[in-house]
């Protein structure tokens, strides 16, 4: 089915077909995506870029792909100065945009306000973040990246490490494995285990989910490594803190034990979560998928903005 | 004959609510909204009463007041087995149970206080209803799974 014209708010928003093609239109991107070649498949499109909370990484791939297609944004980077300050609506704010543009990214600190701005604009809405919510491109670029390592996303034994319960990108990527029959290992100290709404839902997706607290027995087995930061805000005083997080850091004696092929992963900024010297190991993909942020982001618009019948 | 203890009075015109779940009365006379109510509006709760059908529930009957859709959506959530009879002239006229729908809207506060629905947005709160027995929602914003409602109710 085309995703041509869709908002995409959550990962629930895509079937398992549309996640595939959308991979294999993002593979194609990755030319384009380095400069080598050129595309005009966002000729005369402008994208609004409403970035109502910091972000450096998904606002500047989001940038870029619309750049690399040929395409135009317009940007608010700094809430302070739009109206929003003076009272506005994000409805309104939203609707105004979306007269001005034929897409809207939008990053909020409120969880649901994609889903508002969807409701309220007339073009298609991508959710580039709100609050502690969905971030379905984050998603997708994660999957894009173990494609590229595997060539497939079933059968692999992935390991969703650090704070599992607030961290955002675990629960979408979890619910997306679970649709391609990959194995869901779950570790994380007992106070930030997955919270069990979540853990019931993959259940009854039919998901294979086991939890395993040891880090050492969780990285054994495992294809791919995927490392979340541990907030400090999460914890009562700085000792426990520094007690959980010391004992969730990936270094090369961590790896020592691992399979040859395992790649760890990150959605970055790191804070110590992994060691620097694990950069230099075949293990790193953490820049790579930051790379993947700008073919994936242009597949999606390519496939939203672009010809219907060229839809991913 | 048989004795019949009639715990309470039938009333002329206004709603009865039966099968509510044991010690869930007063759960239904907040939604109602009792306290707020004319004082013409006689409100007799039974609690603890035997039923064939539960063991126990408890019975409300609210003199000259019929529901609005939203209050039944609203006791759907916390009494799934609720009866509403609606009576006039002693009769009844109509008795459905209530009934669940498929999506919840305008009834709980999303419990997420950083929910977009908690704002100040021209919206109503959302939910969609994952499982029916018990109840679990989901709120269409944030996807918050909510079980633990009872306070959320308007």
């Amino acid at each position: 089915m085309s995703i041509h014209g869709r908002d995409i708010v959550s990962i629930r928003d895509l079937s398992r077909e549309e996640i595939e093609g959308l991979l294999a239109s993002a593979r194609k991107m990755i030319p384009l995506a380095e400069g080598s070649r050129s595309s005009r498949a966002l000729k005369d499109k402008v994208v609004a870029m409403a970035f109502f909370e910091p972000s450096t990484r998904t606002r500047l791939s989001f940038e870029a792909a619309v750049h690399r297609l040929g395409g135009n944004c317009l940007t608010i980077a700094d809430a302070g100065a739009t109206s929003l300050r003076k009272g506005e609506s994000l409805y309104d704010t939203i609707r105004m945009l979306s007269s001005y543009s034929d897409a809207i990214v939008l990053r909020h600190p409120n969880e649901g306000a994609a889903r508002l701005a969807a409701r309220a604009s007339e073009r298609p809405v991508i959710n580039a973040g709100d609050g502690a919510g969905q971030h379905p491109t984050q998603t997708l670029l994660d999957l894009a990246t173990m494609h590229e390592a595997f060539g497939t996303l079933s059968g692999l034994s992935v390991v969703l490490l650090g704070d599992l319960k607030y961290g955002r990108t675990v629960h979408s990527l979890a619910y997306a494995l679970a649709q391609f029959g990959s194995e869901i290992v779950l570790s994380s100290p007992p106070s930030l285990r997955l919270p069990e709404q979540h853990l019931a839902e993959l259940k009854r997706l039919g998901a294979k989910v086991r939890e395993e607290p040891l880090l050492a027995s969780a990285v054994k087995a495992a294809d791919v490594l995927y490392v979340t930061r541990i907030q400090k805000e999460r914890f009562a005083d700085d000792a426990e803190y520094r007690a959980v997080s010391g004992s969730y850091r990936i270094d090369t004696s961590v790896l020592a034990h691992a399979k040859p092929r395992l790649i760890v992963m990150h959605p970055l900024p790191r804070a110590g979560e992994i060691a620097p010297e694990v950069d230099a190991t075949p293990h790193a993909a953490y820049f790579r998928q930051a790379f993947l942020a700008v073919p994936v982001r242009m597949a999606l618009l390519a496939g939203i903005l672009g010809p219907a019948r060229r839809g991913a | 004959m048989a004795v019949r203890e009639l715990k309470i009075t039938p009333i002329k015109n206004g709603t009865v609510i039966d099968h509510i779940g044991n010690g869930l009365a007063l759960e239904v006379l907040r939604i109602i909204g009792a306290q707020s109510l004319d004082r013409e509006s006689t409100v007799s709760v039974a609690m603890h009463v035997r039923s064939g059908k539960l063991g126990w529930k408890d019975i409300v009957k609210v003199e000259g007041v019929e529901l609005s859709p939203r209050k039944v959506n609203a006791i759907a959530l916390i009494a799934p087995t609720a009866t509403i009879s609606i009576i006039h002239d002693y009769k009844v006229r109509e008795k459905r149970t209530v009934d669940l729908p498929s999506r919840v809207v305008g009834v709980l506060r999303c419990p997420n206080p950083n929910c977009i629905s908690n704002q100040p947005e021209p919206l109503e709160s959302e939910f969609e209803v994952v499982e029916r027995r018990p109840v679990l929602l989901k709120c269409a914003f944030c996807e918050r799974f909510v079980s633990d409602f009872l306070r959320q109710i308007h």
